[in-house]
C-alpha cells in the first residue's frame, strides 16, 4: 500500500505551539470497492489532544475542503463503551494499553508519522475507511452469554452469597468492554480473549452454573462458525486489552469446555 | 413576561395514578387497576424501542421475555455501546442491608427533597419501591457488585445522602447493569422475540388515527430511510446534555428522537433543569471535544478546597493548611464535601468568579486525596478509586496520588423531557418514554446513583406493566407505509436530509454545534439571568438561521455519512435550546440545578418560589413561527412538607 493521495491541512498560524504530523490513513468508500492508504499532513497538534480529537481536527478540515472525511466509529470518548478502535502503527489502540479514544497525543513527537488502520479480521468487515462492524460479538452473546432470568423471578440478592474473591475475579473478567482489539492484535484473528471473558465472568458466580456447560459449547461453536480463527495461546489479545483481560480467562474456557465436552454437552446447531 | 415568547394553555394533569390510596399502595393498586394482556394475544402486538440503554435495554428484554413483539433500534453497533455504560459510581436501593435507618420512605423522602420539591411524589415513591427488586434482578444476571468478605453486597454512601444505601461494581456500576441487560437483550434477540436493528436512527414519529404507530428511521450504514410500524413506540433515548456541546455524554448522545417526537405533539417537561456534575476534568483547548466525569464518589474522602488568596499560582503542594480553604466543609458543617450536586458545583463556580480557581484560566478546584492517602494508606486508597485516578493521570497527564487533581463543574443529566403521566405514557397516545428521555422522577435536581435506578425501574417494572393497559385495546388497525400519515413523515424526513445536504455554505456542524453549545453554558449554564437568557434566545435565532443558510455537509445521504448525521442533531439541538431558555426565563425562581441570579436567599443560596412555581411546566410545540405553549401541571405534596433545602 502506498501513499497515492497527497493534502495539506491545519491551522498555519500557530505552527510553533504544536506538532506536525504526518497520517497515512486507510481509506475505503464501502466494503464493495478496494481500500487503499491516503496521506495526509496535521499541523499545530497539541499535545493535550486525544488521538480522536487528532481525527477530528483534520475532519473539520477536509469537510471546508469538500473532501470526504475520515470515517471512524467513537461515542463515549472516556474509554468504556467500546466504540472506537484503531490499528495505530500496526497496534491496536496504538502504542499504550488503552483504548483509542484515551490515547492522547503526548505519546507522539513532532514530525511523526502514524499509520491507521481499521481493525483488519473477516468476521469484521470494514463498512467505510476505519468503521467495521463488530456484530459477530453480539451474535457470540446470543449464543450464551447471559444467564437466563426473566425479570420478575429473581430470588432475593443476599440469598446467595459470592466469596469477595469469586466476585472481584468475575467483574475483573466482566470489564471486557467488546472493542475487538483481541481480534485485530492476533495473528489468527481469534476471539477467544473476548468469549473467555464472558465464559469466566459468568462461569465463577453461582448463578452462573446451571448453564455453565451449554454457555461454553454454544459461545465457541458460534465463534467458529463467524469464522474467527483458532487460539494458539501467543498472547497478544491480553498484551492490546484495553481492560487488561487476563490469559487466564483463556485456561479457564478451555477447562470448562473439556468438561462440559466430557460431560456431554453439545453445541446447538 | 413578554407574551411573544410563549403563551399559557389550559393545565395539564397526572390522571393515572391512584390518589385514593395512601401513597405506599398506589402503585400495586395501579398495577391491579390497569387491564392485563393475556399471553396468547401478546405475540399478536408489536412494540418499537428506540435506545438500548439501562432503560430501553431493559425494557426491550423484559417485554421480549413477556411475549410481545418488539423492534429494538439503536444507533451504535451493539446495544451494549448505549451511554449508561459509562456510568460510575452506583445504584441506590432501599435494602436498608447496612441497618442504618434506611427504608422505602427515607429514599422517597430524600428524592422529593434532593429534587428541591418539583419532582412528583407518586413517580418517587413508586421508584424507591421498585429499587429493591432491582438489586435482586441484577444479581440473578450476574451483575458482579461490590462484596464484603462474608460474602453479602457492599454499600457506600453517595453524594447528598446519610445512609449507605448505594450498590457498586468498582467505579463501572452503569457499565455491569448495562451488560445485565443487555445480555438479557440478546438472549431475546436469539430468542427470536426482538428484531434487532443496529446503526439505526429515529428521525420521526408516525401518528395514525391519534395514536403513535411507527417510527421513520435511518439506516446508517445503507442510508436508506425506512418506515417501521407497531402498537406503541416506547422512547428510551436519553438526555440532551450535548446541546451544551461540551458535557459528559457520548459524542453521539442526541436529542433528536424525543425533539421530533415533541413535534409531532408531545409535551417537552422542565427543558431547563440540567445538572451540572461537579467532579469533571477541566476544559484543557479549543479542540476539546467532550467532558470527562469522575465518579463523585471521590468526594466521599477527597477534599475540595482553592486557596484563600485570588491569583495564588503555588504548586498546591506547597500551600500551608492556613492558606486554604475547604469551601465545601466550612459553608456546610454537616454535609461538607457530599452536599448534592448543585450545590457542590454552584460553589466551585462561586470560588472560580472570586478569581480563586486553580489551572488554565482559572477554571478548577482542587480535589485532594492526601488526607485521605495518609488515613487509609495508598493501596486502600487505591482499590477504592484505582481506576478513576488511573482514567485522571491518562487524560491530564498528572498523577493524582502525587498532587491534588484539578476539577471543575461540567453538564452531566437532563432531568428534564418529554411529559408523562404515572404509566409513563406522553401526550400522545401510544407513545412512551422512560429513563433519563422523561421527566418524570428527579424534579430539579437528581441525587447521585440515582439515574440508574430510575433507568432500570422504569424498564424492567413500570413500563412492562402500565403498557399492557394500553396494548389491551390492541392490536390496532393494520397499517403499513401506504398509509397517508406514513408517506408524509417519511417525505419530511427525506427533505430534510436533501435540504441539509444542498445548502453548501461555509460552516460544518461541529462548528454550529460549539457555538450554541458555548452560549447555553454562558447563559443557561449554572447561573441564570433574565437578560442573559434574553440575549441567548435572540442569539440562538440567529444561529438557526445561519445553519439553514450556511451549513456545510459533505458526501451523500444513501451512505454511510457521520457528519450528515451530525447535521440533523444539531438542528435539533438549536431548537432545543431555544425552549430551554424560555423555560429558564419563564421560571423566575432558583430550584435544583435552575438558579436565577434574581432569586437567592442573602447567603446566595438558592431562593424558591413554591407559591408561584410549584409546577411541573409542559410545553407544547407550535408550528413555525408560532411561540411554544406552556401547560402547567401542579405538584401537590401530602407526604414531604414544602421546606428549604438545607446542607448546613
Amino acid at each position: 500500500m502506498t501513499a497515492s493521495m497527497q493534502s495539506s491541512v491545519g491551522n498555519p498560524a500557530d505552527e510553533k505551539l504544536g506538532m506536525n504530523l504526518t497520517l497515512r490513513i486507510w481509506r475505503q468508500k464501502d466494503p464493495s470497492v478496494k481500500g487503499k492508504m491516503v496521506t495526509y499532513k496535521v499541523t499545530d497538534i497539541s499535545p493535550d489532544m486525544s488521538f480522536l480529537e487528532m481525527l477530528d481536527v483534520l475532519n473539520e478540515q477536509l469537510i471546508m475542503q469538500g473532501d470526504d472525511p475520515v470515517a471512524f466509529d467513537h461515542d463515549c470518548r472516556e474509554g468504556i463503551c467500546g466504540m472506537c478502535g484503531l490499528m495505530i502503527n500496526g497496534q491496536a489502540h496504538g502504542p499504550q494499553q488503552t483504548t483509542t479514544c484515551q490515547l492522547h497525543m503526548r505519546s507522539f513527537k513532532d514530525g511523526d508519522s502514524i499509520d491507521i488502520e481499521p481493525w483488519r479480521a473477516s468476521p469484521f468487515p470494514v463498512i467505510k475507511d476505519l468503521a467495521v462492524d463488530r456484530r459477530a460479538f453480539d451474535r457470540i452473546i446470543q449464543a450464551g452469554g447471559y444467564i437466563s432470568v426473566p425479570t420478575g423471578t429473581a430470588p432475593e440478592a443476599h440469598a446467595t452469597p459470592v466469596p469477595k474473591a469469586d466476585a472481584d475475579a468475575a467483574f475483573d473478567a466482566a470489564t471486557c468492554i467488546g472493542c475487538g482489539a483481541c481480534v485485530a492484535a492476533c495473528p489468527n484473528a481469534s476471539s477467544m480473549l473476548f468469549t473467555a471473558a464472558k465464559v469466566t465472568h459468568l462461569g465463577l458466580l453461582p448463578q452462573g452454573q446451571p448453564e455453565r456447560d451449554d454457555r461454553v459449547v454454544n459461545m465457541v461453536a458460534q465463534q467458529d462458525r463467524e469464522g474467527f480463527g483458532g487460539c494458539t495461546n501467543i498472547g497478544e489479545c491480553s498484551a492490546a486489552c484495553p481492560k487488561g483481560i487476563s490469559m487466564e480467562t483463556i485456561s479457564r474456557l478451555n477447562h470448562d469446555l473439556l468438561g462440559a465436552l466430557r460431560a456431554g454437552a453439545r453445541p446447538k446447531s | 413576561m413578554p407574551l411573544d415568547l410563549f403563551s399559557v394553555g389550559d393545565p395539564i394533569a397526572d390522571t393515572k395514578a391512584p390518589t385514593d390510596v395512601p401513597i405506599g399502595e398506589r402503585w400495586s393498586e395501579r398495577q391491579f387497576r390497569g387491564r392485563l394482556v393475556n399471553p396468547a394475544n401478546r405475540r399478536k402486538l408489536t412494540i418499537i424501542v428506540v435506545g438500548t440503554g439501562l432503560a430501553g435495554g431493559s425494557a426491550a428484554a423484559t417485554l421480549g421475555e413477556a411475549g410481545y413483539k418488539v423492534k429494538s433500534f439503536w444507533y451504535q453497533d451493539s446495544p451494549r455501546r448505549a451511554h449508561s455504560v459509562a456510568a460510575q459510581g452506583g445504584i441506590n436501593a432501599a435494602k436498608n442491608y447496612r441497618n442504618d435507618g434506611d427504608s422505602v420512605h427515607r429514599l422517597f423522602y430524600d428524592t422529593v427533597k434532593g429534587g428541591d420539591f418539583r419532582a412528583r411524589e407518586n413517580n418517587v415513591h413508586r421508584l424507591a419501591e421498585v429499587s429493591v427488586n432491582i438489586i435482586d434482578q441484577c444479581v440473578a444476571q450476574g451483575v458482579p457488585f461490590a462484596r464484603e468478605y462474608g460474602g453479602l453486597l457492599d454499600n457506600r454512601s453517595f453524594g447528598g445522602t446519610q445512609v449507605s444505601r448505594t450498590f457498586y461494581a468498582r467505579g463501572q456500576t452503569g457499565q455491569q447493569l448495562l451488560y445485565g441487560a443487555y445480555q438479557a437483550l440478546e438472549r431475546q434477540i436469539a430468542a427470536g422475540n426482538v428484531e434487532q436493528n443496529a446503526r439505526t436512527e429515529m428521525l420521526d414519529l408516525i401518528i395514525v388515527d391519534g395514536r403513535a404507530r411507527g417510527i421513520v428511521a435511518r439506516d446508517l450504514v445503507t442510508g436508506e430511510i425506512s418506515t417501521h410500524f407497531a402498537d406503541a413506540v416506547v422512547i428510551a433515548s436519553g438526555g440532551y446534555s450535548n446541546v451544551f456541546y461540551l458535557s459528559t455524554n457520548a459524542k453521539g448522545s442526541n436529542t433528536t428522537a424525543i425533539w421530533r417526537a415533541h413535534k409531532r405533539g408531545a409535551y417537552f417537561a422542565n427543558p431547563c433543569y440540567t445538572q451540572i456534575h461537579p467532579t469533571c476534568i477541566p476544559v484543557k483547548g479549543d479542540y476539546q471535544s467532550k467532558l470527562t466525569l469522575m465518579s463523585e464518589s471521590l468526594r466521599n474522602d477527597g477534599r475540595v478546597w482553592v486557596p484563600k488568596e485570588r491569583g495564588d499560582t503555588r504548586d498546591p503542594r506547597e500551600i500551608p493548611e492556613s492558606e486554604r480553604d475547604y469551601y465545601l466543609e466550612r459553608i456546610y458543617p454537616s454535609f461538607g464535601n457530599l452536599v448534592p450536586r448543585d450545590i457542590a458545583s454552584r460553589q466551585a463556580k462561586n470560588v472560580c468568579d472570586e478569581g480563586r480557581g486553580v489551572g488554565p484560566g482559572g477554571l478548577g478546584v482542587y480535589l485532594d486525596f492526601a488526607e485521605a492517602i495518609e488515613r487509609m494508606g495508598r493501596p486502600a486508597v487505591e482499590a477504592k478509586y484505582g481506576n478513576l485516578f488511573d482514567m485522571y493521570a491518562q487524560i491530564t497527564g498528572e498523577d493524582p496520588y502525587a498532587t491534588p487533581m484539578r476539577i471543575y463543574p461540567a453538564v452531566h443529566y437532563t432531568m428534564g423531557g418529554l411529559w408523562v403521566d404515572y404509566d409513563l405514557q406522553s401526550t400522545i397516545p401510544g407513545m412512551f418514554v422512560i429513563g433519563e428521555a422523561n421527566f418524570s422522577d428527579h424534579g430539579a435536581n437528581r441525587l447521585g446513583a440515582s439515574a440508574l435506578m430510575q433507568g432500570l425501574a422504569d424498564g424492567y417494572f413500570v413500563l412492562p406493566s402500565t403498557i399492557s393497559s394500553y396494548l389491551a385495546d390492541g392490536p390496532f388497525e393494520k397499517v403499513d407505509e401506504s398509509h397517508p400519515a406514513a408517506v408524509e413523515a417519511m417525505q419530511g424526513v427525506q427533505e430534510q436530509v436533501q435540504k441539509l445536504l444542498s445548502i453548501n455554505g461555509t460552516r460544518t456542524p461541529a462548528s454550529f454545534h460549539r457555538e450554541v453549545g458555548q452560549l447555553m453554558w454562558d447563559y443557561c449554564g449554572m447561573e441564570r439571568t433574565d437578560e442573559g437568557l434574553r440575549k441567548a434566545i435572540d442569539r440562538i435565532q440567529e444561529i438557526r438561521k445561519e445553519f439553514w443558510s450556511n451549513l456545510k455537509v459533505t458526501g451523500d445521504w444513501h451512505s454511510f455519512n457521520q457528519t450528515l448525521e451530525h447535521a440533523g442533531r444539531v438542528a435539533d439541538f438549536i431548537e432545543l435550546a431555544e425552549l430551554m431558555c424560555i423555560d429558564a426565563l419563564h421560571r423566575r425562581e432558583s430550584c435544583g440545578g435552575h438558579f436565577r441570579a434574581e432569586s437567592q436567599t442573602p447567603e446566595g443560596e438558592a431562593l424558591r418560589d413554591d407559591e408561584n412555581f410549584a409546577y411541573v411546566a409542559a410545553w407544547e410545540w407550535t408550528p413555525e413561527g408560532q411561540p411554544p405553549v406552556l401547560h402547567k401541571e401542579d405538584l401537590v405534596y401530602e407526604y414531604v412538607h414544602l421546606a428549604q433545602r438545607s446542607y448546613k
